[in-house]
């Protein structure tokens, strides 16, 4: 008789996984905008959304040491009760960046901005495509494709390290644009982490499904 | 600095889950092609495998799969059932068990065995029972050396304190989970190398349960153990090598962590996981 409560119960558990998922794609979608149109009251309300990624997360992880102590889960299903541990742990500090980047759009207020952003958007963008995509191989259990995303990593690395540089010509040139540059460079700084994150969901995809624990990208910071 | 040690490490590549020998490096039996059969029914097919000395082999699977049978053989207890026939090799220390020249008994007495149901003697004395495996073989005579050997496999068997003070009593009168540890001073008693366990704890409640694991872990410093038991937990929690058995064929037998985190055929993922049963 096979176990389909509890099968079922896994499967909604890694459905909650692309809840959250979703949630944080939202929150980075949000946070950029509000960076770019200046718009307080998104920022404040991506701040305030915050907790409820929060919330979730310790949801999933209690949904998992339910299941963990009350089904005994083996093998697979063991892996998959670790990958999502680890991958709510990613997801919910990315939401802290995304969060972070809120924040940096309230304090950046209504300053005359620095320069239209262009960069940091594409990096955005590129981020959440990431994200998407290695939650797509997470619940198809596709390690190829978690592991066809991580050298894309160093894409985001070299767009951080353009705004990085153009944003240092900024300072140099113009000391008084030093405090708007540094938070420009930690918006890039926050979209960066969120992308060695994707790597780490990668990495715990590959895990689940082969059982190997593998060191996929190595970030340049 | 950083970035050069991840590629070293990155260079060790995986770090779990590698699989590593398909039988534990020291062996105290090795079975070569065994098959059993009840009468034309054929109930172990061509099995393989090494038991790892003073260690915990688990065999797991289904019921019907064959894993008492194939404990059975190990001490030679096949055969005495009706239309029970073997063939192939069964190695101990190099010596096959089945030769012509081998008396069963001499076998028996070296690889002991504990059954699911406590097979404690009812009209005997706790005494009497852990005393009887060695009157009955003779190889002891005197009282003072036979109160030795009972008090130390009773030690063994971690009964002695809850006993000592009523050696004279019946055997029956222990609880489900001490008749079972009586069954296994027993079987230490008359010294063997190696104890079969046929589903010990499945008349069990949890806190014996848990006694007679805490006792394997303990007696396998001295014996090789091998237990046939359908608590995947139990197999998970104790053995060193675990064996999974379908239909007669050994489908898997891996060291316990591996089987029970990356097992390699589908048909044991299945069944640990419970997709089938």
């Amino acid at each position: 008789m096979p176990r389909e409560a509890y099968q079922r119960n896994l499967k909604e558990l890694q459905d909650e996984v692309l809840v959250l998922g979703s949630m944080i794609e939202k929150a980075l979608e949000r946070s950029m905008q509000a960076l770019k149109g200046r718009d307080l009251d998104l920022a404040r309300q991506v701040l305030a959304e915050d907790k409820h990624i929060d919330k979730k997360r310790y949801e999933i992880e209690e949904q998992a040491l339910d299941i963990m102590s009350c089904q005994a889960p083996m093998a697979s299903d063991l892996r998959i009760l670790l990958a999502i541990l680890s991958i709510v742990t990613d997801l919910e500090r990315m939401g802290d960046h995304a969060a972070g980047n809120a924040k940096i759009a309230v304090m950046i207020g209504d300053e005359p901005p620095l320069k239209p952003l262009i960069d940091l958007p594409r990096m955005n963008d590129r981020v959440i495509d990431m994200l998407h995509r290695s939650l797509n191989a997470f619940i198809t259990h596709d390690a190829e494709a978690a592991r066809k995303i991580v050298p894309e990593d160093d894409d985001i690395d070299n767009l951080y390290d353009q705004v990085f540089r153009e944003l240092l010509t900024f300072m140099m040139e113009d000391p008084r644009t030093i405090t708007r540059a540094t938070r420009l460079i930690w918006v890039g700084h926050n979209l960066e982490r969120t992308g060695d994150r994707v790597t780490n969901i990668c990495e715990r995809v590959v895990f689940m499904v082969t059982g190997k624990m593998e060191e996929l990208g190595v970030s340049t910071y | 600095m950083m970035n050069q040690l991840f590629k070293l490490d990155k260079g060790l590549e995986a770090i779990g889950g590698e699989t590593s020998a398909t039988k534990p490096p020291r062996c105290i039996i090795e079975v070569e092609n065994l098959s059993a059969w009840y009468g034309h029914k054929a109930v172990l097919k061509n099995i393989s495998v090494g038991i790892g000395v003073r260690s915990i082999t688990a065999l797991i699977g289904p019921s019907g799969c064959g894993k008492s049978t194939f404990i059975r053989c190990i001490n030679r207890l096949h055969e005495v059932a009706e239309g029970g026939k073997v063939a192939g090799k069964i190695m101990k220390d190099g010596q096959d068990i089945y030769a012509p020249d081998i008396d069963p008994v001499d076998i028996r007495r070296s690889i002991g065995m504990v059954f699911q149901r406590a097979s404690v003697f009812p009209t005997m004395s706790i005494f009497s029972n852990v005393a009887s495996g060695i009157t009955l073989t003779r190889i002891w005579s005197r009282r003072r050396d036979l109160q030795d050997v009972v008090e130390r496999s009773l030690r063994k068997a971690a009964l002695w304190e809850e006993v000592k003070d009523k050696l004279d009593q019946s055997g029956a009168s222990l609880s489900g989970g001490q008749q079972q540890r009586l069954c296994i001073a027993r079987a230490i008693a008359i010294e063997p190398e190696i104890i079969l366990m046929d589903e010990p704890c499945s008349a069990l409640d949890p806190i014996s349960t848990l006694k007679i694991e805490e006792l394997m872990l303990e007696i396998k410093k001295d014996y090789t153990v091998v237990i046939v038991t359908h608590n995947m937990q139990q197999a998970a929690r104790v053995s060193d090598w675990t064996g999974f058995m379908l239909l007669g064929d050994l489908i898997e037998y891996a060291p316990t962590r591996e089987v029970f985190t990356v097992p390699k055929d589908k048909r044991t993922e299945d069944y640990i996981t419970g997709r089938f049963g």
